[in-house]
């Protein structure tokens, strides 16, 4: 299996400006995995579009996972995180043509309080339900058009997302005492 | 006309069944502890299946962030702990390939025999305790005393016998003792001529046959859409392998080595000898084929062993009394993110390691976990089969709920 380099000029002659490609972070290491930039709003168009489309044929989604940036309080590290922000991540896989590809879109933590929304691709690839439940119950973020966005991993009653580098895990659950 | 109790049809009238919310587990046998299914059945017909998970979650991805990458291999043992050995080199190769180490040759074929042997070990276990689901209670004493063998094994190589630890970034904490490939290959030639008593007790058993051909069918494209991987994918007629098919990282341990992706390819598999031939009754993609699968994939783990330890005694290269050393827990890592999955037991094992730099602990540590996506065409196959059929149909997944939770 090799990386599709080519995936970005297909993208981009469809979508445009909605798919970029970051230039080489500085100072990363060269044997770090490229990715491509992909606006929220058009996720579930792009992913359409990579599964269908002839030459690229993205019909495994091999992993969708979100990263928490938020910087913390270690100037140096904030330095490397940057903004705060979330960023969601595809990596999907060509079982017919033998290549992969990440995609990453970033949305805010919190838009007026309330949690960051994605459109959903579970119309895709069925396994991104799952995933996206997870993704939605470990980091809050709402994926819009999913069927079933429910907690998987934790209890329905839970308060907040485990997974957010900000996540205070409760003194209490349900008569247990933590901590 | 008014019906009367010797009109037929009252009898039918009679006879109606209400829907019923059926709990299936956690402590059902066919769930290994910690899953529970809520059934909505119609008599003994099953409408609807919801698979309710995370009672086991251990939050080994908030602990992977705080904690030095070498740090974190005990965890990825508790993860699939029945095939513990296949976890710590997956995340040993994505550390691996974040860093651009590459393990001396040596080092490279010892990963291959232990993993191929923890690639058995845990089959059996998927295949005794399938037997044991369906109501066969031999085959799961005999697959467990093959597997003891197996574990007493390891036990001599790294001291644990379920959580190892033993592959670490950097190769692995020590060389084989001596004279441990000696008995590693009688184990083997001991074993191999067993593997036809497995096909007697259970693959070609009529009773096994009937339990398993054509229930919970999943057809190909179904499977790669749900994301399913490992035998269940190759299971329903897909010739994927990460083996061969993978990320260079990982093919490159397989490198030079010969056999063959178990599958079905022109109709047909290439069935080794003492294996019966798939069943009239049985459909490509349903539980006979999966169980099927898992079981010739043994034979050609065996064949990898025997190459691998044949190889590892050519290679002179020397390699270091602790050749873990490369990787301090103080080491920093490089910044930047990989991505790597490799091929366990249960399906494609994938990590996720994102680095800031400058700092020993990952940013982020993800675990992608092959039972996760195994699991989730349960409801969709298990609509419209019997309640009996449900253990048949989630046994034949082989999950590890430890790994689902993580």
């Amino acid at each position: 299996m090799t990386p599709d380099y080519q995936a970005f000029d297909r993208l981009h002659a469809k979508f445009g400006e909605a798919v970029s490609q970051p230039a080489e972070t500085a100072g990363a290491s060269e044997h770090s995995d490229r990715w491509l930039r992909v606006e929220a709003a058009q996720i579930a168009k792009v992913a359409k579009f990579l599964r269908d489309d002839p030459d690229l044929l993205f019909d495994f989604l091999n992993d969708l996972t979100v990263v928490d940036y938020l910087p913390p309080a270690d100037k140096k590290l904030a330095a490397a995180v940057g903004d705060e922000r979330l960023e969601v991540v595809y990596h999907l896989s060509s079982l017919t043509r033998k290549h992969w590809l990440t995609l990453k879109l970033s949305v805010p933590r919190l838009v007026d309080g309330s949690l960051p929304e994605v459109p959903s691709v579970a119309k895709v690839w069925k396994t991104a339900n799952w995933h996206e439940r997870e993704a939605y119950d470990l980091f809050g973020v709402r994926f819009t058009g999913h069927p079933n966005l429910e907690r998987i991993l934790c209890p329905d009653d839970w308060h907040g997302h485990p997974m957010r580098k900000d996540y205070q895990s409760p003194l209490e659950y349900d008569g247990i005492r933590g901590r | 006309m008014p019906t009367t109790v010797e009109d037929p049809r009252t009898v039918e009238f009679d006879v109606r069944t209400d829907e019923m919310l059926v709990n299936m587990g956690p402590q059902h046998p066919s769930t290994h502890g910690v899953l529970r299914l809520v059934l909505r059945t119609d008599g003994e017909v099953v409408s609807e299946v919801t698979p309710h998970i995370g009672y086991l979650h251990r939050c080994a991805e908030k602990i992977g962030e705080n904690l030095a990458v070498r740090q974190w291999i005990p965890y990825t043992d508790r993860m699939d702990y029945l095939a513990a050995m296949n976890m710590n080199l997956g995340w040993s190769l994505t550390v691996e390939k974040l860093v651009g180490y590459e393990p001396p040759e040596r080092g490279r074929h010892l990963r291959v025999i232990i993993a191929e042997m923890g690639r058995i070990a845990s089959h059996l276990v998927g295949m005794g305790a399938y037997g044991l689901d369906l109501g066969s209670f031999s085959p799961f004493l005999y697959a467990f005393r093959e597997r003891e063998r197996i574990l007493d094994l390891f036990e001599a190589a790294c001291g644990a016998r379920l959580t190892y630890s033993y592959l670490t970034p950097g190769g692995a904490t020590a060389d084989l003792p001596a004279g441990w490939t000696d008995r590693c290959l009688k184990v083997l030639s001991e074993f191999e001529p067993i593997i036809a008593d497995y096909h007697t007790l259970l693959t070609s058993n009529a009773i096994f046959v009937k339990r398993t051909a054509g229930v919970g069918v999943l057809s190909g494209k179904k499977a790669i859409s749900y994301g399913t991987s490992g035998p269940v994918l190759r299971a329903s007629g897909v010739d994927w392998d990460l083996r061969r098919d993978g990320d260079p990282c990982y093919t490159r341990m397989y490198e030079g080595y010969d056999f063959k992706v178990v599958c079905q390819r022109d109709g047909e598999y290439v069935v080794p000898p003492g294996a019966p031939a798939p069943p009239y009754e049985a459909v490509l993609g349903d539980c006979w084929h999966r169980f099927y699968v898992r079981m010739l994939e043994v034979v050609e783990s065996i064949w990898l062993v025997r190459q691998a330890i044949h190889r590892y005694h050519e290679t002179d290269d020397v390699l270091p009394r602790n050749h873990g050393a490369p990787f301090k827990l103080t080491d920093k890592l490089p910044s930047g993110e990989v991505y790597l999955e490799t091929e366990a037991p249960r399906g494609q094992m994938g990590f996720y390691l994102v680095s800031l730099g400058g700092t020993a602990t990952p940013w982020r540590a993800r675990a992608r976990s092959s039972c996760f996506s195994n699991l989730s065409p349960i409801s969709e196959i298990g609509r419209g089969c019997l309640i009996a059929d449900i253990p048949a149909i989630v046994g034949s997944l082989d999950i590890v709920m430890g790994e689902i939770d993580r």
